[in-house]
């Protein structure tokens, strides 16, 4: 959005001063029809919470005046980004929620408080995770202590109330180099290709190849996930690498830990670049971590490679319903009869994606699935986990609750990992990811 | 070709959903896609189907008034019946929510500026206010909700009715910050809160109190529209009940809890017709052979993704709705480039009063008896396009107060040829 592009024309926006994200064309669309308000989960149940108008293009105006002060209320806006759809006039308001985050972090906030420490510590989960993985029975049994919960509530701010996710006894990758790697996936896709029937008959050449963004959650907690991705996609023919990689950055960007953010996206960017240069396109199975590769990195930070990394990154399911027949792979599939409650995460929403996985449910034999409305989950990530935000959390929560009750299923379903954990909490159910219901109906 | 489908509507709309609807009870596997929230947040939820024409009188006949209509209106091109048969599928569709289906006549709707409103379906918490019945009026504001002020619209309402109009304005109940949205308002009813330190009192019970102070003679009480979400049935009936008169809401701008609950129910109608919809990215372009469109391309980000049909439906709305755009060098319709019948002169396109009969306000696509846009020699731009709703010229919604109905009706027409010509 910088004006230096057009300097042979006269713009009226060059008479203002501009600073180095010039956001100000976007606060200008803001026409105060409150319509982000009225979506916005947090202003739902926290009468405190100025919300996304205020957050977003005026809070930006404000700060554009030197003695202005970013106001600490957007520490408490939970990064759902239901504003940016919900906006009639298209204002970039999460772009200027996550760098009023960021400058308010960096200008307002002691580096030696409590919450700083605690929030730099939550944001930089895959680090924490890294080390508990090392002793995964140790750290299970420790997180899972009463003792250890009543400090890290006390000392840290981090929710007693929550149980901390388990970590698996085999991490992801660990599975995959064991498995591997990049030379087994090549030859068990080339195998399904030749077998007649899926994918097998639309495919030219060896070119199917997808690099895989597996993220944190998925990599050191929840690796069924990313075993179903491979599976399901090697099944229609795609040789699946997995490149080095770090945290998207969803969580830093929410505690406004930009420079850790960008820190993590100049090795991601770098990886995924040299991917998408071997003829792969990017997958991730977290729609948090797409949204976040997809439209945040090219918002927020200006790095070779950034925009051709937006724009071939994909949901999995979205990349087999764009390029395969899945729906038809799907109805001659089956699957044990139950029944799902689903919820789509915010962060799917924002993709235009809330409504695929109950279509693709549709269509398998034995399955059922109910959307239960379009709240949020309320834990928005990191969100939940904080001492002083779990009531919040809660209640925005509790309407999903409601709806997952009433609809009395035999698991639920979401795609994005702390949704997961907010919809188990709050109601009890056993949660799978969609491409593990995907793998159970299409690979044997 | 992964994802395609009978029929893809392009909007989320009045317009959209009606044509959705239209097409999928025709048979066909119907996709709506829809950029961001739409605009029926933003729409007062009052179903107008003619108010105005050609005079300052408001008509009382909407149907008997469509004939005298010129030729190029959306309602010549679908025919009076078409209008009546999109009416009922609407009565059918929203069910409790609306009254107005047991007549033909325009009701009268008093409006949060004070003006009355020849309307045809009006929402089931609008009914007790309507000015088409007599009975002394008691109007409540809220001193935080400034987009209605009570006794402004009560004076001038009060010399354009049969009976008391009176306002006041007072404080909504509870410990809410001031500038609470109309959302929380609805929610805090909803819940019946307790809201006052030291007594137990639910919001619902401490804003009856609040108005009982002011009620005197009045036979029925209007508040703002954000009484209750969910639950506005209820919310209604216990302040009336504690209140002993009928109570009612007047119908408000963006965003406006009417407008949403009509959304909802519409969406739930969709979605047992089992319409397939999507939201969230726009429709940017679109590919053809031999004049008949293959497929659009949905924009998610940074690159665009096609979705194929055999029938597509436009209905992306008018100038507010950003389905008909505008540069300095002219009007246009910017997914399929459809023409835009507009003077080439600028100076042409408005007159100087505001509130003058304004060529603009009708400009949008021209279409043929099956609802598709033409282009400048008046043939089909694509065989397999129809239009419907504000994307359409030829009529001016704001002052004839048709906005709903066109939507409505061409949507419904628009929909079932297009399940009919499906190939």
């Amino acid at each position: 959005m910088s004006d230096a592009d057009h300097t042979d024309e006269f713009e009226p926006v060059q008479v203002f001063p501009t600073t180095e994200m010039d956001l100000r064309p976007g606060a200008d669309d803001c026409y105060k029809c409150s319509t982000c308000d009225s979506e916005c989960p947090v202003a739902a149940v926290d009468d405190d919470f100025p919300g996304p108008k205020f957050q977003g293009p005026e809070q930006w105006r404000l700060k554009r005046k030197d003695d202005a002060e970013i106001d600490d209320s957007v520490m408490s806006c939970s990064n759902c980004m239901r504003c940016d759809s919900a906006c009639p006039s298209g204002v970039p308001l999460s772009q200027m929620h996550n760098t009023a985050r960021g400058s308010y972090v960096e200008n307002g906030m002691d580096k030696l408080s409590r919450e700083y420490i605690r929030n730099r510590i939550l944001s930089n989960y895959g680090t924490l995770a890294w080390f508990g993985s090392k002793v995964p029975r140790l750290t299970n049994f420790l997180m899972s202590s009463s003792v250890v919960q009543t400090v890290n509530e006390r000392v840290m701010g981090i929710t007693s109330e929550r149980e901390f996710p388990e970590f698996a006894q085999q991490t992801f990758r660990e599975w995959w180099e064991e498995r591997g790697g990049n030379a087994t996936s090549k030859k068990r896709a080339s195998e399904a290709r030749e077998q007649t029937g899926r994918g097998g008959a639309e495919v030219e050449s060896d070119e199917k190849r997808v690099a895989y963004f597996h993220g944190c959650y998925s990599n050191y907690n929840t690796p069924e996930v990313g075993k179903a991705m491979v599976r399901v996609f090697e099944s229609f023919g795609y040789e699946v690498m997995v490149p080095p990689q770090k945290c998207s950055g969803t969580p830093m960007f929410a505690n406004g830990m930009l420079p850790d953010a960008r820190r993590a996206a100049e090795t991601n960017v770098a990886e995924l670049s040299a991917a998408i240069e071997d003829g792969a396109d990017i997958i991730a199975s977290c729609t948090s971590c797409s949204l976040s590769l997809r439209q945040e990195y090219p918002e927020l930070f200006d790095l070779d490679g950034i925009e051709d990394v937006s724009a071939h990154t994909y949901e999995a399911l979205e990349y087999l319903r764009i390029h395969e027949d899945l729906s038809g792979a799907l109805e001659e599939s089956e699957i044990d009869s139950r029944k799902f409650a689903y919820h789509a995460p915010c962060h799917a929403r924002n993709q235009g994606l809330a409504g695929q996985a109950i279509e693709l449910l549709d269509g398998i034999e034995g399955a059922e699935a109910e959307d239960v409305g379009d709240s949020c989950s309320g834990i928005s990530g990191t969100y939940g986990w904080k001492e002083e935000k779990y009531d919040t959390s809660m209640k925005i929560g509790a309407e999903m609750f409601h709806h997952m009750e009433d609809a009395e299923p035999d698991a639920g379903m979401t795609e994005c990992p702390t949704c997961a954990m907010q919809m188990e909490h709050g109601t009890g159910y056993e949660i799978r990811h969609p491409l593990e219901v995907m793998e159970e109906a299409l690979v044997d | 070709m992964a994802i395609e489908d009978d029929v893809l509507v392009i909007g989320g709309g009045l317009a959209g959903a009606s044509a959705a609807l239209g097409a999928a009870r025709g048979g066909a596997s119907v996709r709506l896609v829809t950029h961001k929230e739409n605009t029926l947040r933003n729409a007062s939820g009052l179903i107008d189907v003619l108010g105005y024409h050609g005079s300052d009188e408001p008509i009382a006949e909407p149907f008997e008034a469509i004939p005298d209509l010129p030729d190029e209106h959306p309602y010549r091109k679908v025919g009076v019946d078409a209008v009546r048969e999109a009416l009922a599928l609407f009565d059918e569709v929203v069910g409790e929510l609306y009254e107005g289906g047991h007549t033909e006549r325009n009701a009268l709707s008093p409006t949060y500026g004070g003006r009355i409103k020849p309307t045809s379906r009006y929402p089931t918490s609008a009914a007790a206010g309507l000015a088409s019945k007599e009975g002394d009026t008691l109007l409540v504001g809220f001193e935080t909700v400034t987009a209605f002020d009570a006794p402004l619209a009560a004076e001038r309402l009060d010399p354009s009715v049969p009976f008391e109009v009176r306002g006041v304005t007072i404080a909504f109940p509870g410990d809410l910050r001031s500038d609470a949205r109309i959302t929380r308002l609805a929610r805090a009813l909803d819940a019946d809160e307790l809201t006052e330190r030291g007594r137990r009192v639910g919001t619902r019970e401490a804003l009856a109190e609040r108005v009982a102070e002011h009620l005197g003679d009045a036979e029925r009480v209007g508040f703002p529209a954000v009484l209750g979400d969910e639950e506005h049935h209820e919310v209604r009936a216990s302040l009336g009940g504690e209140l002993g008169v009928p109570v009612f809401e007047v119908p408000m701008g963006p965003p406006s809890l009417p407008g949403m609950r009509l959304e909802d129910g519409l969406y739930e109608a969709l979605d047992e017709e089992g319409v397939r919809v999507e939201s969230g990215n726009p429709v940017v372009g679109y590919t053809e052979e031999g004049g008949r469109i293959t497929a659009v391309s949905v924009d998610r980000g940074r690159r665009e993704i096609p979705y194929h049909a055999d029938q597509f439906v436009l209905a992306t709305g008018g100038l507010v709705g950003k389905g008909i755009d505008s540069s300095r060098e002219g009007v246009f319709e910017p997914v399929f480039g459809c023409h835009v019948p507009q003077p080439a002169e600028r100076y042409e396109w408005f007159h100087d009063e505001a509130f003058d009969d304004q060529p603009y306000a009708r400009f949008g696509v021209a279409v043929d008896g099956g609802l598709r846009p033409l282009d400048p020699e008046g043939r089909p731009e694509f065989s397999n396009l129809r239009a419907a709703g504000a994307v359409l010229g030829g009529y001016d919604m704001a002052r004839e107060k048709s906005g709903s109905g066109v939507s409505l009706s061409t949507g419904l027409v628009a929909g079932r040829r297009a399940s009919e010509d499906i190939q």
